[in-house]
Formats: C-alpha cells, sequence, structure tokens
C-alpha cells in the first residue's frame, strides 16, 4: 500500500478515535475500557495471516500461540464486557419505574 | 474473492469498531455497542479464512484453504476454550484483572505476529518494515510484562504498594537505553539474535515501568497499556498490508489515550505524576506509620442504634463491599432506614474499588435504584447535614490525607468528605491501610466508630439488630 493512503488512514482514525469517546461518563470507563481492549483482539486476523505464511515449525508454532493469545483476547473481551453492561440494563429497568 | 472486495468487508468491520466505540460512550446504547464490536471482529476474523493474501514476491495466491487451516482452528478452540469460561464465571471483584489479562495476551499476541512475520520475511523487508516490527515487538511485550504486573497487583499477588528500590531510577534508565539500542542493532543487523534479545528486553523494561505504579494508580495504567496494544495491532497491520488492522488499531490507541486522559482526570492527577510520581517519592514516606493507636470501635447494636435516630445517612461503597459480595446486604440496609423514614444515598467516588465505575456496576446488580446513588461533586455538600456516613470496604477515596500530606501518593485526589458528616462509621476488615497502601487519619478521629470484620457479616448483624429496634 502507497505510504501517503496509509498515513491518511491511520491521521483520519486518530481523530474518530479521539471523537468518538471524548464526552464519556465516569460509570462507563470501565466497560468502555474494556470493550476498546476486546476490539485489538482483532489481531486475530493478523495472526492467522501469518500462520497461513509460516514455512517452518518455528514460525507455525508462535503464530499458534499467537492465535491462542489474540483470540482469549477477543472473544473473552466482548463477553466480559457484556456482563458489565448486563448489569446496568438491571438498574435502568429500577429507575424506570 | 477479490481483493476489492475482501478490502471493502475490511472497511465495513471497521465501521463497526467505530460504530462500537460510540455506543459504548452512552449508558443507552453501550451494550448494544459492544455487540456491534464483536459482530465486527467476527466478519473480520471469518474474512481472513476466504482470501488468501499474495505472497510478496508478486506471485499468484495459493488456493483455498489456507495453509495450516486445520491447526489455524484448533489453536482458534483452545483460546475459545480458555477465554470464554474465564469471562464468564469470573466475579465482579475480579473483572479489573480479567481485563488487564486480556489486554496483555492482546499485546503478547501482536508482539508474535510481528516476530513471525519478521521471520518469514528475512531479507526481503524493507527498513520501514523492519521500524514497524521493532516498534510492535517492544509496545507488544512492554503491554504484556506490564499487564501481568497489573493483573498480580490487582490480584494481590504481589504487594499492592509502589515497588522502589535504590537505584531504581538508573536501572529503569539503563534497560530503556538497551531496548534502544537493541531496536537499532535489529534495524541494522537483522537476525533473529538480536529481535530475540529486544524481545526479552522489552518484557524487562515492561515490568519496571509498572511497579513503581501504587494500587489506587493500577487502572490508569491499564487503560495505557491498552492504547498501547492498540497502537501495535495498527503498526503489525502495517507490517501485514492490512487496512482493517490499521484502522482497528488506531482507533483502540487513540480512543484508549482519551479515556487514560478522562480517568486520571475523575483521579485529578496528572499522567506524568501517575507514572513517574513513585519515582520522586522516598521509599521510607511510603511506608511510614504502623504504630499502634487507640481506635474506637463498636459493635452492630451500637451502629444500630445511631442509624436509628439519623435523620440522613449516606453510605460510602469500596472494593470490601465487592470482595464480601455484600451489595445485595447493603441495598437490604438502605431499605430498612427508607422504610423508617430515614433519608439514605450512596456516595459514589469515581474510582471507588478498583476501576472507575465499579461500584455502579456492583450497586447495579443489587437493582439499587439508580436515583439513589450520589456522584461525588453531587453528594460532597451534603455531607455537612448527614448524621452518619457508613463507610463499607472504602478507605482511600475518603482519607483526608489527599487533601493534607502533599507527598503522599493519593496527594491531590479528590474524595468523599465524609469527615464533614456528624459521625463516621467504618466497616473494615482490619486495621489495613487501603490499596494505596496510605495510614487513614479518619480511622483515629473521636466521631468514628469501627465495626470490624467481613462487610457483608457485619451488615447482616446491623439489619437484625436495627429490625429488633
Amino acid at each position: 500500500m502507497e505510504a501517503m493512503a496509509i498515513v491518511s488512514i491511520f491521521v483520519l482514525a486518530v481523530f474518530v478515535g479521539f471523537e468518538v469517546v471524548s464526552k464519556v461518563s465516569s460509570t462507563l470507563h470501565t466497560p468502555l475500557m474494556s470493550g476498546a481492549n476486546a476490539i485489538h483482539g482483532v489481531i486475530l486476523v493478523g495472526a492467522i495471516i501469518v500462520a497461513d505464511h509460516s514455512k517452518t515449525n518455528l514460525e507455525l508454532g508462535l503464530s499458534l500461540a499467537a492465535i491462542v493469545l489474540a483470540t482469549i483476547n477477543m472473544v473473552g473481551g466482548f463477553v466480559v464486557t457484556d456482563r458489565m453492561l448486563e448489569m446496568f440494563k438491571g438498574k435502568k429497568k429500577e429507575a424506570d419505574k | 474473492m477479490s481483493s476489492a472486495l475482501y478490502d471493502l468487508i475490511g472497511l465495513a468491520a471497521g465501521v463497526c469498531f467505530i460504530l462500537a466505540l460510540k455506543g459504548l460512550s452512552h449508558p443507552k446504547t453501550a451494550r448494544r455497542g459492544n455487540l456491534i464490536g464483536a459482530l465486527g471482529a467476527t466478519i473480520a476474523t471469518l474474512v481472513v479464512f476466504v482470501y488468501v493474501t499474495p505472497p510478496r514476491d508478486g506471485s499468484a495466491a495459493h488456493s483455498l484453504p489456507l495453509h495450516n487451516f486445520g491447526w489455524i482452528l484448533g489453536a482458534i478452540a483452545v483460546g475459545l476454550i480458555i477465554g470464554v469460561p474465564a469471562a464468564r464465571k469470573v466475579q465482579m471483584t475480579q473483572m479489573p484483572q480479567l481485563v488487564a489479562l486480556f489486554n496483555g495476551v492482546g499485546g503478547g499476541a501482536a508482539a508474535l505476529v510481528a516476530i513471525v512475520e519478521y521471520l518469514n520475511l528475512g531479507s526481503d523487508a524493507t527498513t520501514a518494515e523492519v521500524i514497524f516490527t521493532v516498534f510492535t515487538v517492544v509496545v507488544g511485550c512492554v503491554s504484556f510484562s506490564g499487564s501481568i504486573i497489573t493483573f498480580m497487583k490487582l490480584q494481590e499477588l504481589m504487594t499492592t504498594r509502589p515497588v522502589v528500590f535504590p537505584g531504581g531510577r538508573f536501572v529503569i534508565a539503563v534497560t530503556l537505553a538497551a531496548v534502544l539500542g537493541a531496536s537499532g542493532w535489529v534495524v541494522t543487523a537483522l537476525g533473529t539474535t538480536p529481535l530475540l534479545v529486544l524481545a526479552a528486553l522489552s518484557l524487562l523494561f515492561g515490568i519496571l515501568f509498572v511497579l513503581p505504579v501504587g494500587g489506587a494508580d493500577v487502572p490508569i495504567v491499564i487503560s495505557l497499556l491498552n492504547a498501547f496494544t492498540g497502537l501495535t495491532v495498527a503498526a503489525s497491520g502495517y507490517v501485514l498490508n492490512s487496512t482493517l488492522l490499521i484502522i482497528a488499531g488506531t482507533l483502540v490507541g487513540a480512543s484508549g489515550t482519551i479515556l487514560t486522559r478522562l480517568m486520571a482526570d475523575a483521579m485529578g492527577r496528572s499522567l506524568f505524576g501517575t507514572l513517574f510520581g513513585a519515582f520522586t517519592a522516598k521509599p521510607q514516606d511510603l511506608a511510614a506509620a504502623g504504630e499502634e493507636r487507640p481506635v474506637r470501635s463498636g459493635s452492630p447494636d451500637d451502629v444500630a442504634i445511631l442509624l436509628n435516630y439519623a435523620r440522613r445517612v449516606v453510605i460510602v461503597p469500596g472494593f470490601g463491599l465487592a470482595v464480601a459480595q455484600a451489595q445485595h446486604t447493603v441495598r437490604e440496609l438502605a431499605d430498612l432506614m427508607l422504610s423508617k423514614g430515614i433519608d439514605v444515598a450512596y456516595g459514589i467516588h469515581p474510582v471507588a474499588g478498583r476501576m472507575p465505575g465499579h461500584m455502579n456496576v456492583l450497586l447495579a446488580e443489587a437493582n439499587v435504584p439508580y436515583d439513589q446513588l450520589a456522584e461525588m461533586d453531587e453528594v460532597n455538600p451534603t455531607f455537612g447535614q448527614t448524621d452518619v456516613a457508613i463507610v463499607i470496604g472504602a478507605n482511600d477515596v475518603v482519607n483526608p490525607a489527599a487533601k493534607t500530606t502533599p507527598g503522599c501518593p493519593i496527594y491531590g485526589m479528590p474524595i468523599l468528605e465524609v469527615s464533614n458528616a456528624s459521625n463516621v462509621i467504618f466497616l473494615k476488615r482490619s486495621m489495613r491501610p487501603g490499596f494505596a497502601g496510605i495510614e487513614n487519619e479518619l480511622l483515629y478521629d473521636p466521631k468514628t466508630m469501627l465495626l470490624f470484620g467481613d462487610a457483608k457479616a457485619s451488615l447482616t448483624k446491623v439489619v437484625s439488630a436495627l429490625k429488633a429496634l
């Protein structure tokens, strides 16, 4: 990919990232951190690509380890965030009464 | 599948992540936001299985399925078997350290991906790719080992106090210099050995970087390491030529940086002070106190009598409430007081517990009505008219040292000013200081009464004593 295109994507993504979370109440800090944490688990995609590229047993072993870790990060992250937010739902129902 | 279609689907996943972060920023849309994020991640993962990235030498991509397809599926299954039950079964009290651990393994995964791609490319790698690889390995390893240390601190497998040793600053500076030196070595020498040395030094640096951080500041560090991991994912996206990884990683890096700052603001700390505060503090200051002083301890009956004649009571929950799983019992007590015509509110410090918002989550689980939860700015002016403040397993967030003792690790953090209430009741397990490891003067105040024991057991006794009155 062209260097300029990459720099553009990077800079735009930085601003989007700043913008979307700039006004968040302290109540949601923990779930938001946990959700963002799950999103970077998408490194799983990278781990699968390098597993496909692997030519030696060492490379394969390391990339399989990366897949295991990335899967834990991604799936565990989304599940734990959902569990946190599930409890907020209970609270809102109570407040509506 | 054509590469254009592949990129388009990757873009769709990126949009999902933006919507996810946006959704997670508002209480009403938070859960949906998380699900959108999970959808994006699922799409991104499925689509790599049906598109083979062409090799670098320009030759045609091999046909499907992917090489090592069975191994890949097996490794994903192992990850699922470990990750899902861990996330499902963890108790609310242990959630912060689980997030730290997930973040750490993500950083480790990014570092491993970069190492494999580096081994794979060998001398074909361009200088830019090597530099990005070095960045990913360094920051990924720091994030990994740093997160493990934060996990151990939160799990109390090691001391929660800042770990400061003589010459610590010097050791850290030398390690950092060695990391930079090894980075230069990797870029010029292009070998496996330099890369492994770099990884080892980075792991060491991550440990040294987090050790001096005091317990109460750990959440901020987790958030910072989370942003770090995001950036490593973006950098590995450059090496792997994946727009999706660049977008997702950068989003997390940027939003994580803002979030880290917001958290630090909520605690009244500067980010710099959090990370480097312990270096400037002298070890003996932190290890001070410990001499025996008289305190006034009471029985559950004493507490019940005090509450029975109060007009306004503020409950201040802390980590002890979470440990004892006493959220339902505390609600029972609050309901009982309300039925006696006593005005009850919960004073929620933004960082009570081990993470911002920890108490809100915990009390929400016990269905405590939202309007009874008062944020710090709201509740602080009312302590003057409060007859009793019940502090349940909290310490640092009510410690007047944050206002009166310059140089102590929590100095400058806004606190709940419970000392303005007519009476203060502390429910504590022991005289042990709080997570930040600082003595609390308020415990020795004549208007303070201590009720020792597990928060849930103590509260249950207070409830039955109050019922009997």
